[in-house]
């Protein structure tokens, strides 16, 4: 196993090369997921079965405490002031009127902040949590309209907005870059995602593209968007000495405990983050300004802090999706055989980011061809730093891909989903590795009876009175993630009950729950007897809720640590036990108990086993092997997205009727929240294909819409009866044969909806949102 | 003179910019009523005034003198949620859970507004006296709710099936709507 051990460092770091090849080649049985999870067998017990949310009381009686909630005495609130230009410095700083405002506690700027260090950005370490690489209020630098330059602590909320509003600021501009046309102009570097270049050529798909007989090369453009989680950011906290507790909104407790820690120069274990409830992520909830802000203002003011930002503020400071421009051009030949994919262009962030948004990614694994070429260029402006969006890269590159591709069939005369079956792959495509599990031409097949698709017309040839009726569909694919860093702990007491703690996060995917009921089956124990701890820095693991992979690296940790307790259960109960003899490969929870996997009659119960032993508790604590099945297999989440629409002939208005996704994410194990998720992420993409934009001012680069009543997101009556279906099929190489079902439902409806309103109306919009401006 | 909230007797607040929902939130610790933009456009911290839906953000905490604000704490009698929070349950009509109170609050006053015959931007016959309770009239009625995780469909069933009938609300398929093998 030496080979893999080297290989499990390598994929920590950037040097893969032979090593990576190696995985490729090594056998299915030396990697995670080589040999199949035995709860994909169980088909009769919790997992699998529809569940209620284990929080669903507490939510609907307004008793789940979020992070602005928690009691804290002699707590402080705080108010923050945003610069109003986009690059230079800050001149004057006048705080007197608002310092000697009634009940103002503290007015903190960049000339009494305390010092901190820069902010650790995301994926330059493995804890890293921060949006940008900035200094938080160190010097009078302004890097993008909208940055805090003062933050007042007050006794209530009413004073402390009150004197903020008294702070007069006067800046000294500098040139800034706040326009994509300057943005280019001044010339565009290359994209880099999780370590690799957003870049890859094979073949030679530009020679390709002008010899084949039947192409599509076109430029789709996808606007700025935010995530707009109901829950505002917010964060409470307090100072103890040294030691810094956090209540915060957070999807990621121990990466941002981790870097306030290097932001205040202690270690690690003096910062204890607890987030038990997110009112919403959706990516947005890690680490940004209001909390290191909040920290230094407690800190200055010794006294506790609640820093909950207003909506205005959570634009500000939080950054959104980036905008894309994109070109697509497929060749293919007369029988729909792609020879020739190419997917290139331009999206846009600061020079203080690392995340160009990865409009390829989904173009890498999707259909078959044997030449390619795929390019993210980015250009910078002077913005704030862009981050991670539900299905960063995939929910806005598989609009430009899918758009091309239904225009591609058009050309052909051929049916899209036809196309696209045409071109399935038998392996991926571009790193030439087999897949996991794919089935997404079944998805297509179920998806297409249930929906009615052959019953779509020509574009344009189907109207109801003022209303002209459309179809489309789209493809969506999101990868199979499991993160390195995930750990588990599981606390078994006589009394046959069982604990397991993971530092993972409840932002309404329904984490708990379904973890809840994984580890009772998984060890063999009644549901109420098992509790899951989670949401708090201090518990094992280093557990990102994003990339779709909370679930997976929670149930590969589990595993882990059920081998631990297995083993040491087995040592317990020694030779007087019917399961004398066996080894922890053997034996699995059962009725209560251990049980031989093939003999289920040699068994004893865990009470027994403590019993006899003399013991009240084991714990039992263990990590996650890194994920080399990554590099082994290519795995992906899959879906089939179905929309009609009704685009008004007279106003150009346009309403979903009917969506239908069809989906193919492995094993579902909660199928009523599975099914939430995939309603939730189509819903979300609703938003982008008809209506969300952030509005920059390309003048002064400040946003102009950062409001609920100027950014517009789907409301009750935007959203049709969405069906969602599954193929249900485990993959054999994950934990519980499930894959990620968070994000796949935005990638590919976009595309759908914009499919359908060119076969409702005969026009192609290729810009995002499809407003009414452009079909009138 | 006082503010009845869940039914106790409440001074106002001496600061007369406090909205009834940081009066709520701040004051009393009733966080169930939750903050989402503070401008009326979220909905979250929809509540029940004298009966009737008011987003209290928007809304003085003294303008509330000596009327009764019902928020979602005072819906549950004892341990028995009220039935809309039983079907936001049975129905998954949330996720994260913050647009929730807000939710519940409003759809119980649009529930009184549907049965008084106010009419709202999708009613056909203005003249009919009665509404017919479709899913457009509920959905168009609790648009000035929002929700990003997109429970949108469980939220609207859960209101039908506790307010017009069981038929009214989508069929619910426990098992979950798998494929045909």
């Amino acid at each position: 196993m030496n080979i893999l051990e080297q290989a499990g460092e390598a994929a920590k770091g950037a040097a893969q090369g032979v090593l990576k090849k190696a995985i490729e080649l090594a056998p299915d049985s030396w990697l995670p997921g080589g040999r199949p999870d035995p709860l994909i067998h169980h088909q009769h017990g919790h997992v699998g079965k529809p569940m209620s949310r284990i929080d669903g009381p507490l939510k609907v009686k307004g008793a789940a405490r979020f992070s602005a909630e928690f009691p804290l005495v002699g707590m402080t609130y705080a108010a923050v002031a945003f610069s109003t230009i986009a690059k230079g410095r800050i001149a004057t700083l006048d705080i007197k009127a608002a310092a000697e405002a009634p009940g103002v506690v503290l007015v903190m700027t960049h000339l009494n902040a305390p010092p901190m260090k820069p902010t650790p950005l995301f994926m330059t370490h493995s804890k890293a949590a921060g949006g940008d690489n900035l200094a938080v209020m160190q010097d009078d630098r302004i890097h993008w309209n909208g940055q805090p330059v003062a933050v007042v602590l007050a006794e209530t909320q009413e004073q402390a907005d009150h004197a903020k509003s008294l702070i007069r600021v006067e800046y000294e501009a500098e040139p800034a870059t706040t326009s994509l046309a300057a943005a280019k102009a001044q010339g565009t570097g290359p994209g880099q995602f999780m370590g690799e270049p957003l870049k890859l050529e094979i073949g030679d798909a530009e020679a390709r593209l002008v010899e084949a007989p039947h192409k599509i090369s076109a430029t789709y453009r996808t606007p700025r968007q935010n995530h707009n989680a109901i829950e505002p950011h917010a964060a409470m906290l307090v100072w103890n000495g040294e030691e810094l507790r956090v209540h915060d909104s957070s999807q990621g407790v121990a990466h941002t405990a981790w870097s306030l820690a290097k932001i205040f120069d202690i270690d690690e274990k003096q910062v204890n983050v607890t987030s038990p409830y997110v009112g919403g992520g959706f990516g947005s909830k890690c680490l940004w300004q209001h909390q290191v802000l909040g920290a230094a203002a407690a800190k200055l003011a010794a006294r506790p802090v609640r820093i909950a930002l207003s909506r205005e503020g959570v634009f500000r400071v939080v950054g959104g999706r980036s905008l894309t421009e994109q070109h697509v051009a497929i060749g293919a030949q007369p029988d729909g055989r792609f020879t020739s994919i190419i997917h290139t262009g331009v999206t846009v962030m600061t020079r203080h980011n690392a995340f160009p948004e990865p409009f390829i990614v989904a173009t890498r694994s999707g259909y078959a061809a044997d030449n390619f070429k795929l390019d993210v260029e980015v250009a910078y402006i002077d913005m704030v730093a862009n981050t991670f969006m539900r299905a960063p890269g995939e929910a806005v590159g598989t609009f430009g891909l899918e758009c091309a591709i239904d225009e591609l069939a058009e050309e052909l005369g051929m049916d899209p989903i036809e196309l696209r079956i045409r071109n399935e792959p038998e392996k991926d495509p571009t790193e030439g590795t087999p897949f996991s599990s794919r089935h997404i031409v079944e998805a297509y097949r179920a998806g297409a009876e249930r929906f009615g698709w052959s019953q779509r017309t020509a574009p344009g040839m189907r109207r109801e009175g003022e209303w002209l009726v459309g179809m489309g569909c789209a493809t969506g694919t999101y990868p199979y993630y499991r993160m390195p860093g995930g750990a588990a702990r599981i606390t078994l007491t006589r009394d046959g009950r069982a604990t397991v703690a993971v530092a993972a996060h409840e932002m309404g995917m329904g984490t708990a729950t379904v973890n809840m009921s994984i580890a009772a089956e998984r060890l063999g124990l009644p549901l109420d007897h098992v509790s899951i701890e989670y949401g708090d820095s201090t518990l094992p693991g280093v557990i990102l809720a994003g990339g779709s992979q909370q679930t997976a690296s929670i149930g590969a940790s589990v595993i882990a640590a059920q081998r631990v307790l297995v083993t040491e259960l087995l040592k317990l109960a020694g030779n007087d036990s019917p399961l004398a003899g066996l080894g922890a490969d053997q034996v699995g929870g059962y009725d209560a108990g251990l049980a031989k996997l093939d003999e289920p009659e040699r068994h004893e119960s865990y009470a027994s086993i403590l019993s006899r032993a003399g013991r009240d508790e084991v714990v039992a604590q263990a990590s996650a092997p890194p994920p080399l099945e990554l590099q082994h297999w290519s795995m992906h989440s899959y879906s089939a997205i179905f929309c009609e629409v009704r685009v008004n002939a007279v106003t150009g208005e346009t309403r979903v009727s009917r969506v239908l996704g069809s989906f193919d994410c492995g094993r579902i194990l909660n199928p009523k929240t599975a099914a939430s998720q995939f309603r939730g992420g189509i819903i979300m993409g609703l938003g982008l294909a008809l209506m969300e934009e952030t509005e920059f001012d390309e003048r002064n680069g400040r946003i102009m819409n950062a409001s609920l009543a100027d950014y517009h997101v789907p409301v009750h009556l935007d959203v049709p009866p969405i069906e969602v279906i599954w193929t249900d099929i485990p993959d054999p190489h994950t934990p519980m044969g499930a894959h990620g079902v968070g994000e796949i439902g935005i990638t590919g409806t976009g595309a759908a909806v914009a499919n359908a309103v060119y076969n409702a109306t005969g026009k192609r919009i290729r810009d995002l949102p499809l407003t009414l401006d452009k079909l009138m | 003179m006082s503010i009845i909230v869940n039914g106790s007797a409440t001074p106002l607040p001496p600061d007369p910019r406090v909205s009834l929902l940081d009066l709520l939130r701040e004051h009393l610790k009733l966080t169930g009523t939750k903050k989402g933009c503070n401008q009326g456009a979220c909905g979250a911290c929809t509540v029940l005034l004298d009966g009737e839906r008011v987003v209290s953000c928007l809304t003085l905490a003294v303008q509330a003198e000596g009327r009764a604000v019902t928020t979602v704490e005072g819906l549950a009698q004892s341990d028995k949620l009220h039935p809309l929070q039983q079907a936001f349950i049975d129905r998954d009509g949330f996720q994260c859970g913050y647009c929730t109170p807000g939710q519940i609050c409003s759809a119980i006053g649009m529930a009184a507004e549907l049965e008084r015959g106010v009419p709202s931007h999708v009613t056909g016959d203005l003249t009919a006296g009665t509404i017919a309770a479709s899913r457009e009239e509920l959905a168009e009625r609790m648009s000035g709710n929002l929700c990003r995780c997109g429970a949108h469909n469980g939220i609207i069933d859960a209101i039908a099936a506790t307010f017009i009938s069981k038929e009214a609300a989508q069929p619910y398929r426990p098992d979950g709507p798998e494929m045909a093998a």
